[in-house]
């Protein structure tokens, strides 16, 4: 899913369009006689002259037009026109997008559109995943799934992130929707086996179910063998993620009658040898998360070797990999005939080193997504720079997340990713150290750079070799990568940085903000400057009121701001709401922190623009000004 | 992310314990003046008498901590001056609770015709461990406890067992010897060797 945002809210879309007379002749075909009809007994809205029924024609002709828009900013352009196109539009989306829970009630959006096959909701802030929200925030499915299950009968597809999900949730989709093909949870919680049980047994068209890093507490429920009996619509299944023990058995059986899958991603439970016995069931397969890729259960029998090549080598659609959860890295070579053809390579949870990982890289000319723990340091990264040149996405993960350590990679691996991938659109980098050299390399060999995310997790470390902020190299970044929409910064910075970004990151939307600045003005600079930010989270640096007053003239264009541990007072913080009746101003305390803290300061902000006002479901830590 | 530690219980302040050689815990390390240094036989007595308590308490952080609640006990010690803080670096929880099993060794039993498989991240102590292994190969074993010592023991035919394991080293050592996050370090894998052989051990 991309991260795009819907452009402000119309200002008052509940309002129904006064019906022009013509719709008389809605109920008698378009062509059918005009003049005076149809508009109910004694109106004087009778028409004296022939009903405009082009105006019908027109419509129609709109709404097959529309039907072929689909980017949501664009439907939310033509929405804008006049308050016939706001009306086609509406009628023919199929594809709605809720980029905050709370933005709008469902009652609102169902009423609004009511053809929708699909939906998508996001609900808590990307900073949740870290601990910084407290428990029991919100952002529950439930009031939506309830809504939607009578206005949407023919409702598709469900995309959540972030959201708190129920069994009880499940179970209402389960029954409600018919027709149901897609659920996709991702960063989810609150169900169980359960839920899924009754997912896996009651949408008997079935197509998708992935589960993607959400939690899921073990119910012991066999929810595998809940499938259909016959054979199956599944053309994904995505549970690697789900911490609980499968039947594989049932597993088995499933993969053999679901002759349409394509996409599967096992959890961690699985041992070498039962994924052979599926991947020899499916060959079809282009995504395949191979679960342990080793063994599980404590069982190592003897010296007895399978060869697993055979199996790769017998998925010759296959693009995508990962899973790697516990890796015997002697049992990587069975990768190798599949190799040539990944575009996607998941790495992240293998520990392995640079030896290991070099025989499998070097096959993987036409890689484009690698995802890899630093283990593999330096020299690992090089390697992946010299057979890489399609190379579009690289995340490197810390095997060792702690602050104060050696770190295995450096800005030696980033300088050479830069140059041998000179296709890159997206890093995410975490190290210990870097230089604002390294940094600069990158923002001109990969002028395509769209997403930029540096983790120097050492808290304010300035570049390494020179002692400077790590101001230049994000400078760099902004300059030169005309095409950056999102920006997460680290080390040491101070205000010169967020000048910056101010001054040339005109096209960020998202930007990623800790331990980092010296004053309000650094805030200021990027308020006033970036005329796109739609997401913004800070934490751990000294901005203030007045840095968030000069904000004002831009928050209803945003989806939301984060500020924790920042400068901020209640009563900076309760300005901002009375200034801005549309924006909900949320204050809370993370219950994690000891020790005193000041009345007036606020530990976390969490503010976004509603069309509802505070929401009713707020938790008691939760202030809403 | 792990929490910050305010929270101790009142057991593990009295308990003693060493801190890893080379761990890079700041002012954990001023007694004695550098980590690793001994603070006393009672370390290796001690080894006997660990409570589930502590595991509870280890269980509730991501990081090993074991010893800066020791070094804390305290009250003139300062905090560490980078304690660690809530969601930084920002790496989602079950991305680091997969990292950290994965110190995974074969056991082997003498006579046993499979090898298995134990996690050693997921014990604290010794007692864990042996506990652990004597569930493993319930079939087989009994632990049998004297003091500072550890067997197993078939109770089908009396033939007893002692726990060793070969450390980076390649040498074989008994296990129990060295405390217990350095053994975890070292232990490249384990063997329950026949008391009858063991001989050079002893």
């Amino acid at each position: 899913m991309s991260e795009d945002d819907d452009r402000s809210p119309p200002s008052d879309p509940a309002t129904k369009p006064p019906r022009p007379c013509a719709a008389g002749i809605l109920a008698s075909g378009s062509g059918g006689g005009g003049g005076v009809g149809g508009c109910g007994g004694g109106s004087t809205s009778v028409e004296l002259f022939p009903a405009p029924f082009p105006d019908q024609v027109l419509e129609n002709v709109l709404e097959s037009v529309l039907c072929f828009l689909t980017c949501r900013r664009d439907r939310s352009a033509a929405s804008l026109v006049c308050k016939s196109w706001y009306r086609a539009e509406a009628l023919t989306r199929s594809e709605l997008f809720i980029g905050n829970c709370y933005a709008v009630s469902p009652r609102r959006a169902t009423a609004r559109f009511t053809r929708v096959r699909s939906v998508a909701i996001k609900g808590k802030p990307r900073f949740a995943d870290f601990n910084l929200m407290p428990h029991n925030w919100g952002a529950h499915f439930a009031p939506w799934v309830s809504t939607m299950a009578k206005a949407y009968p023919w409702l598709e597809k469900i995309y959540l992130k972030r959201m708190s999900v129920t069994d009880d949730d499940l179970a209402l989709l389960a029954d409600s929707f018919r027709n149901f093909k897609e659920l996709v949870l991702v960063c989810c919680e609150g169900f169980s086996t359960t839920g899924l049980a009754v997912v896996a047994n009651k949408c008997r068209q079935l197509r998708v179910l992935d589960l993607i890093e959400s939690e899921v507490v073990d119910d012991d429920v066999d929810w595998i063998s809940c499938f259909p009996a016959n054979h199956t619509c599944l053309e994904s299944l995505i549970f690697d993620c789900v911490e609980c023990l499968i039947n594989f058995e049932a597993l088995e059986r499933l993969v053999a009658r679901s002759p349409s899958l394509k996409k599967l991603r096992v959890n961690r439970f699985l041992s070498m040898g039962q994924l052979y016995r599926l991947m020899i069931r499916a060959p079809q397969l282009t995504h395949l998360g191979t679960g342990s890729f080793g063994t599980v259960d404590g069982m190592i029998l003897g010296d007895q070797e399978q060869d697993y090549a055979p199996a790769f080598a017998a998925c010759k659609s296959l693009t995508c990999l990962s899973g790697f959860r516990e890796t015997l890295p002697e049992l990587l070579p069975a990768i190798y005939p599949v190799c040539a053809n990944l575009t996607s390579l998941n790495f992240s949870y293998a520990n392995i080193n640079a030896e290991q990982l070099k025989p499998v890289i070097r096959h993987c000319h036409k890689l484009q997504t690698f995802w890899v723990l630093d283990s593999i340091c330096d020299e690992g990264l090089q390697a992946v720079a010299a057979a890489c040149k399609e190379l579009r996405e690289l995340r490197v993960f810390p095997i060792d997340a702690r602050e104060d350590i050696e770190g295995p990679v450096s800005e030696v691996g980033l300088q050479a990713i830069s140059e041998g991938c000179r296709k890159l659109q997206s890093i995410l980098y975490f190290c210990q150290r870097m230089t604002n050299a390294a940094v600069m390399a990158m923002s001109k060999n990969c002028p395509d750079m769209v997403v930029f995310r540096l983790c120097i997790m050492g808290r304010r470390r300035p570049d390494h070799l020179t002692g400077q902020p790590m101001d230049e190299g994000f400078g760099a970044i902004v300059m030169n990568c005309k095409k950056l929409t999102r920006l997460a910064v680290s080390g040491l910075l101070t205000d010169r940085a967020f000048s910056y970004i101010g001054k040339y990151g005109k096209l960020v939307r998202t930007l990623s903000v800790a331990f980092a600045g010296d004053s309000d003005n650094g805030l200021k600079y990027v308020l006033e400057g970036c005329p796109k930010l739609q997401k913004l989270e800070i934490r751990d640096s000294p901005f203030g009121d007045a840095a968030l007053r000069s904000g004002l003239h831009h928050y209803y264009n945003m989806r939301f701001l984060w500020m924790s541990s920042c400068k901020l007072t209640r009563q900076g913080c309760r300005e901002v709401a009375r200034a801005m009746p549309r924006l909900v101003v949320e204050v809370m305390d993370n219950e994690v922190d000891e020790g005193a803290i000041v009345e007036d300061e606020v530990e976390i902000l969490y503010m976004y623009r509603s069309l509802e006002g505070p929401r009713d479901d707020a938790p008691k830590f939760v202030d809403i000004l | 992310m792990s929490k910050e530690n305010g929270k101790h219980l009142p057991e593990s302040e009295t308990k003693l314990t060493l801190g890893l050689p080379g761990e890079t815990r700041g002012p954990t390390t001023e007694v004695g003046g550098k980590s690793g240094t001994k603070r006393g036989f009672s370390e290796t007595i001690d080894l006997n008498v660990e409570s589930s308590s502590e595991k509870q308490h280890s269980k509730n952080s991501d990081h090993d901590d074991g010893f800066v609640i020791d070094h804390e006990a305290s009250a003139s010690r300062p905090p560490p001056p980078k304690a660690q803080v809530v969601g930084w670096p920002p790496v989602r929880a079950s991305r680091k609770n997969v990292m950290k099993s994965c110190k995974f060794i074969k056991v082997g039993l003498d006579g046993a015709p499979y090898l298995r498989k134990v996690d050693l991240e997921m014990y604290n102590s010794y007692h864990q461990l042996l506990t652990a292994l004597q569930d493993m190969f319930s079939s087989c074993l009994t632990i049998r406890n004297f003091l500072n010592e550890r067997k197993f023991m078939d109770p089908v035919n009396g033939i007893e067992y002692l726990p060793t394991y070969e450390d980076k080293d390649g040498d074989w050592m008994l296990v129990g010897d060295v405390p217990w996050k350095m053994f975890v370090e070292s232990c490249k894998r384990l063997r329950l060797m026949k008391s009858s052989e063991a001989i050079g051990l002893r």
